[in-house]
């Protein structure tokens, strides 16, 4: 029985949000009309374990923990974009959140431990932290869909989200409980090892690694796991449905790269073509099913499980034939796709919040008709996420596919990747229509909009991001190879 | 057959029957009282395998606080039995199929071969003086520490969730405030009016 204390270092940044959680949720109880407080306080969280993480990022492969949080440079790198988008949220929705009398401490409280919840799966070395990491998150995501107690459809998209997030759950771990029958351990690099030295039964690791794959694409949204998406995403407060676009999904491309490159990297054929199946069924689905929605939240839904499509097309193309020179190249392609996707997401999400005010949804299409001559500012900035969005050089969106079409054309699959092009330029219709909407077509309602300074300087500069990123995407690229080098 | 083959075999079969019973009693309390029922046998398997600590917190816990707030549940709510039971002929076929076609997959699977004796040998004895409870507990602190702690920190999002779900601010109840009700002073209850004295 010799227990040595676990070296606290590398988990500071989680140490540290743990710590201001608890002071948060006393403030929050104890003082009166503390939701400012707790908003600063919630937003300097954020902040301040940005710069944690930074101040103990040293690009080695710490494990501590006894090798169930593993600090690395892939997993401070996607930390440090959690902390970005999440504080974008926050102040994007603020408004929202006030107006519909549904701002509270609670709802800080659990954007922090959604926050929290995906830290610890980022930095995973251990099917139980991944799984406790991913319960974390997905219960405070719950909760904070059906924050709007009296609206019947966010109700209904908790209920909904909840029974198929819990059944996702179920299917996850029952397939990391086959692995753990196979292998004989729980702990990543372990099941790693065990495969690697043909300790562990193929067949069974097989049968784990299908419901694996299914718990994954599920947590992702994409086809056939995908059900879920339109209904929560139009459900769901429009500020909720923001968080859940944004940094959960790098959350999940965290826990497919700890799962299945880290832990089962050996059976790299078997989940490629899994991951294959469901990228093709999601880039055709998402992208046919959006050009039917009226809905600007369903069509940003189901846009979305097209993009998660493309994100697993880089993930399919790491390994050919037993030759992993690609892997590097191709993860941090998907890579670079999530982190765009973020960006896209916050700012398209950002606008219709921006629209929306107390008593009205901005969700229709409609809603969007003749913005450029109610501000042509945001108008514009619609536009130039549009345009990402479908892939329209140059802006961030087309290097992201860009990056992620190469490494398929390199693994050699030519006919996913012309299928790819060809279903973005069937999306490109619906990402066109609106900005077709807001600049040709009479607005229904003048209403100046009402937002706060803040925001309107955020959204902004989000929008500019994209344009500047896009035309400059060398930085953000090397920075996702060069964090995903040590993690491989 | 020795003494314990009987025991796990009697307390198999009673563990699926009752299983089965949760699913088809017409009744809903009945179906908890089974599912009870189920949990303690489920606890007395686990004491074959020598798993005491999780085979009494089973007991203590689900049958013990679950199942009974359960209980209480179904007895409150007011459920309309022919409802639930709608369309259950006419999905039975499909479902039926499934769960067999899902059932015969996994034996396929998992059968004997890869989870029998051979591959999965039982424990060797732990000797004398050995504590199932001593050893979870060691483990718990130290090895698993980070999961368990991460696990309570679930539990402390479940419980604001809950309140945040539930709670609501109603202006028009009639409430004490004790802080109120110890702060006040004589000036608060009392009205002292000066009068003339009146004669008479």
């Amino acid at each position: 029985m010799n227990f040595v204390i676990p070296d606290f270092y590398p988990a500071a940044a989680e140490l540290f949000v743990v710590a201001m959680s608890f002071a948060i949720l006393l403030i929050g109880t104890f003082v009166r009309d503390s939701r400012n407080i707790v908003y600063f306080l919630t937003q300097f969280t954020l902040v301040g374990a940005a710069a944690v993480t930074i101040m103990t990022m040293d690009g080695q492969v710490n494990f501590t923990f006894s090798n169930m949080y593993v600090d690395d440079l892939m997993g401070d790198f996607l930390k440090l974009m959690v902390y970005f988008s999440v504080a974008i949220v926050l102040v994007y929705s603020r408004g929202y959140m006030q107006d519909r009398k549904i701002e509270s401490t609670e709802y800080y409280m659990l954007a922090i431990y959604a926050t929290l919840g995906m830290m610890v799966m980022i930095s995973a070395n251990h099917f139980l932290s991944i799984y406790l990491g991913l319960e974390l998150l997905s219960l405070s995501l719950y909760a904070m869909v059906a924050l709007q107690r009296d609206s019947a459809r966010a109700t209904e998209a908790a209920m909904k989200y909840f029974v198929l997030g819990a059944l996702a759950s179920g299917l996850l771990l029952y397939g990391i409980s086959m692995v753990y029958g196979a292998t004989g351990t729980l702990e990543i690099s372990g099941v790693a090892q065990a495969i690697y030295h043909q300790a562990a039964n193929r067949t069974i690791l097989m049968f784990g690694l299908v419901f694996v794959v299914a718990g994954l694409a599920f947590k992702l949204g994409v086809v056939p796991f995908h059900m879920w998406i339109p209904d929560v995403y139009h459900g769901a407060p429009a500020a909720v449905t923001l968080f859940i676009a944004s940094a959960p999904k790098l959350a999940a491309f965290a826990m497919s790269m700890r799962l299945l490159v880290n832990g089962l990297f050996e059976l790299a054929d078997q989940w490629q073509s899994m991951l294959m199946f469901l990228a093709v069924l999601s880039i055709i689905l998402g992208n046919l099913a959006a050009i039917a929605q009226t809905n600007i939240k369903r069509m940003l839904g189901y846009s979305g499980i097209s993009h998660m499509g493309f994100m697993l097309l880089g993930l399919m193309s790491g390994v050919v034939g037993g030759d992993r020179h690609f892997a590097l190249n191709a993860y941090s392609s998907s890579m670079f796709y999530i982190v765009s996707y973020v960006l896209m997401s916050l700012a398209s999400f950002g606008v219709v919040l921006l629209l929306s005010r107390a008593g009205f949804e901005a969700e229709t299409l409609d809603d969007f008709k003749g913005l450029n001559k109610r501000s042509s500012w945001f108008a514009g900035v619609m536009a130039m996420v549009m345009f990402s969005m479908a892939g329209i050089p140059f802006f961030i969106g087309f290097f992201a596919k860009f990056s992620v079409l190469q490494a398929v054309v390199a693994a050699g699959y030519i006919w996913i990747a012309i299928l790819a092009v060809v279903m973005s330029l069937i999306g490109a219709f619906y990402y066109l229509r609106v900005v077709k909407v807001m600049f040709f077509d009479e607005p229904v309602d003048s209403t100046p909009l009402a937002a706060s300074a803040d925001m309107r300087v955020l959204l902004s500069m989000n929008g500019v991001a994209i344009a500047v990123l896009g035309l400059m995407p060398q930085t953000l690229m090397s920075l996702c190879a060069y964090s995903l080098l040590g993690s491989l | 057959m020795d003494f314990q083959t009987v025991v796990f075999y009697f307390f198999s079969t009673v563990l699926v029957l009752s299983a089965l019973r949760v699913i088809t009693a017409r009744n809903p309390v009945h179906a908890a009282l089974f599912l009870v029922l189920t949990f303690f046998t489920a606890g007395g398997i686990w004491m074959l395998l020598r798993a005491e600590f999780l085979a009494i917190a089973l007991v203590m816990v689900y049958v013990g606080a679950v199942m009974v707030l359960f209980l209480f549940v179904v007895m409150m709510l007011d459920i309309n039995l022919d409802r639930i039971r709608e369309g259950f002929w006419s999905y039975l076929p499909v479902g039926a199929v499934i769960g067999l076609l899902m059932v015969v997959e996994m034996a396929i699977v998992l059968g004997g071969k890869y989870f029998g004796l051979e591959g999965m040998p039982a424990p060797a004895d732990p000797g004398e003086g050995y504590s199932n409870t001593k050893e979870l507990g060691r483990l718990l602190y130290t090895e698993y520490v980070y999961p368990f702690e991460l696990a309570s920190i679930v539990l402390l999002v479940a419980m604001i969730a809950a309140i945040a779900l539930t709670l609501r601010k109603r202006n028009n109840v009639k409430v004490v405030d004790p802080a109120a009700q110890v702060a006040v002073k004589r000036d608060d209850r009392v009205r002292i009016v000066s009068m003339r004295a009146e004669k008479d």
